[in-house]
């Protein structure tokens, strides 16, 4: 047994981490988003989240995000029940599949994406080579969209994969000895043993698909402004620091909300990679 | 208490490896340069390197916007930067910038015209913190393959037979600039009425523009993906040699005419470098092949006399006669209240609906 004494030394490089790239960052954030130019304490930086051009930008990222989760969760349960009916070798090589990607650059693969989907990309050169119509889809809703589901699929696929693996097979075979059907047996006993798994993957995916600045810049043609650019813009165009940390606190409360909810389904982190 | 004594070695490790990061220089010590991407010929910097000894730390910026709050914040310690115009008379007024002796510099004393000079007074009155380092105009580039009649003006960008094939600036300043000169307006207009009639008409615009951008004009253009993009005239004569078909034109509104600068930052810790480096830059074989590397134009009258090929020497794009255009401005500092005001109409403009 480690004595209290000991296990705090060895957990003194990750303090030393955690304050100086999490604490202090962030108590930087409230302090900018806090106060006003002159250094005085005020609420405006937030109040101005009601500012109308900021709530449109906020309410396009939501509702973009929410599309985006959905989608990936449609693609992503099926996928986790196929790969945990695979034998264990194949599966393995199935998951690692889905990471590979990941240890790619993000904005590499994004700008990527840009080149493929133009107009005169390299898929709709290829479309139009075997007679098929273009499709339009670079600087729409609809590129911010696919670059949002092709980026954080595997952060929904893992988790859910993850709590599948864990039900126990003796758990089916005796529903099924029971009379269930194979629809019954998914509802009652399959789908709720994996909602953890699906409320962490829910949050992994719509927490950075509704701060995203990345996708929506380089797919969108910065032509749709979520609350991600109109940040990223308070910061290095604007140069108000202080509006850009109001605002973020303002996004901070929709991550916590989310944390909740996984933390409420999801008691024994079980969802976690 | 062995333990103890392992983890004070471990701790001290760390300190002496995190104080080491800043300390790799050249026998000369170095210089911490910030400049535009794509901006300098890399084999310039080597060169200078092997010369004096002084080893170049070289990061790049996308926008002025960009580079100063990360100046002002000085979280690294910057020592030679390329601020354009309003942007240096911004610098000089936040008190960030060091005064420079020319003396110190012969090349750029020499070489540096004198138009330019003057030029720069505008927003660097008596020349005290700025060395001319590239110059040049924005204005419309078109595919004459994709478009039938020539452009001219700002107000063709309006035609609706267009959707789709402009791209236009991702910057507060030149997205601004394009409504305001198209009604007739200061591109630094202060009235705020002014700007509402540009804002409205660059909203109205907004359907038929394809992508806000800023280096990716260049791409885009070269690979026929828009038929109309605004851009910088160096970037105008570096698209025109892998894409024949672009052409380049002074809309007959007027537009705007820039000259970025080398400056030195106040609190430098290494000025001795730094004027060396800015004057290496100077001298008119370096500032050739920067020239021929990033095609933009020198103000360096001692490379312009290197460039052999006639066309470029003659070049419209390259080398204007400015006086045969109309209504040219440069940009000047607004101060901090109107920057703000800018910002907020460019926010509407982006943020508007498709």
């Amino acid at each position: 047994m480690l004595k209290n004494k000991q296990k705090l030394m060895l957990g003194l490089p990750y303090y030393f981490w955690a304050i100086a790239f999490i604490i202090i960052p962030l108590c930087l954030v409230i302090y900018y988003g806090l106060t006003d130019k002159t250094g005085a304490f005020t609420f405006n930086n937030i109040a101005s989240i009601a500012d109308p051009q900021h709530t449109k930008a906020l309410w396009i990222a939501v509702k973009l995000s929410i599309i985006s989760t959905i989608i990936c969760l449609f693609l992503a349960y099926p996928l986790a029940m196929i790969l945990v009916n695979f034998k264990k070798g194949k599966s393995s090589i199935l998951v690692m599949l889905f990471i590979l990607p990941m240890w790619m650059n993000f904005l590499l693969r994004t700008m990527a994406w840009q080149t493929l989907l133009e107009n005169t990309g390299v898929i709709n050169t290829l479309l139009q080579t075997i007679g098929l119509p273009k499709i339009n889809i670079i600087n729409t809703p609809g590129a911010i969209i696919f670059g949002m589901v092709y980026n954080f699929l595997p952060f929904m696929v893992l988790p859910i994969y993850n709590s599948l693996a864990k039900i126990d097979i003796n758990v089916v075979n005796a529903a099924r000895d029971l009379g269930a059907n194979g629809i019954i047996t998914f509802g009652r006993i399959t789908l709720p043993l994996s909602l953890p798994g699906v409320i962490s993957g829910i949050t992994m995916v719509f927490v950075p698909a509704l701060t995203t600045f990345v996708i929506s810049a380089i797919l969108g043609g910065n032509k749709i402004l979520l609350i991600g650019n109109v940040i990223e813009q308070e910061f290095s165009q604007t140069s108000n620091w202080h509006l850009g940390s109001g605002l973020s606190m303002v996004l901070m409360v929709f991550i916590i909300i989310s944390m909740i909810f996984t933390a409420i389904f999801d008691k024994d982190g079980e969802g976690l990679i | 208490m062995k333990k103890r004594i392992l983890t004070l070695a471990f701790i001290v490790t760390m300190i002496a490896s995190l104080a080491g990061c800043g300390n790799k220089s050249g026998e000369n010590g170095q210089v911490i340069v910030y400049n535009w991407g794509e901006y300098i010929d890399p084999e310039t910097i080597e060169m200078f390197e092997k010369e004096t000894g002084i080893k170049v730390v070289y990061d790049e910026f996308e926008t002025n916007e960009i580079m100063y709050p990360k100046v002002k914040a000085g979280a690294v310690k910057y020592d030679v930067i390329c601020p354009s115009d309003y942007m240096v008379a911004k610098m000089i007024e936040s008190d960030l910038l060091h005064e420079i002796n020319l003396d110190e510099m012969p090349n750029a004393k020499a070489n540096i015209g004198k138009q330019y000079w003057e030029m720069s007074t505008q927003f660097d009155p008596g020349n005290k913190y700025s060395i001319p380092y590239c110059w040049g105009t924005v204005g419309i580039l078109y595919n004459k393959e994709m478009i039938s009649e020539p452009i001219t003006s700002w107000a063709d960008l309006w035609k609706p037979e267009y959707s789709g094939q402009i791209l236009m600036q991702a910057s507060v300043r030149d997205l601004l600039m394009v409504g305001l000169k198209k009604n007739g307006y200061s591109m630094n207009s202060l009235s705020e009425d002014e700007l509402k009639v540009a804002t409205k008409d660059l909203v109205e615009q907004k359907p038929l523009v394809q992508a806000y951008v800023i280096d990716e004009v260049r791409d885009k253009m070269i690979g026929n993906e828009a038929a109309i993009g605004i851009i910088y005239s160096g970037e105008a004569i570096y698209t025109q040699r892998e894409n024949e078909n672009l052409v380049y034109v002074y809309p007959e509104e007027g537009t705007n005419v820039w000259i970025d600068n080398w400056v030195i930052t106040k609190n430098t810790e290494n000025y001795e470098n730094a004027v060396k480096f800015i004057d290496f830059m100077c001298r008119p074989d370096i500032a050739k092949i920067n020239f021929d590397f990033i095609t933009y134009s020198t103000p360096n009258e001692g490379a312009q006399a290197l460039i052999e090929d006639d066309e470029i020497r003659n070049s419209y794009i390259a080398f204007p006669n400015l006086s045969d255009y109309k209504n040219l401005e440069t940009y000047t500092y607004l101060g901090e209240d109107n920057d703000e005001m800018y910002n907020e109409f460019y926010k509407e403009i982006l943020g508007a609906d498709n």
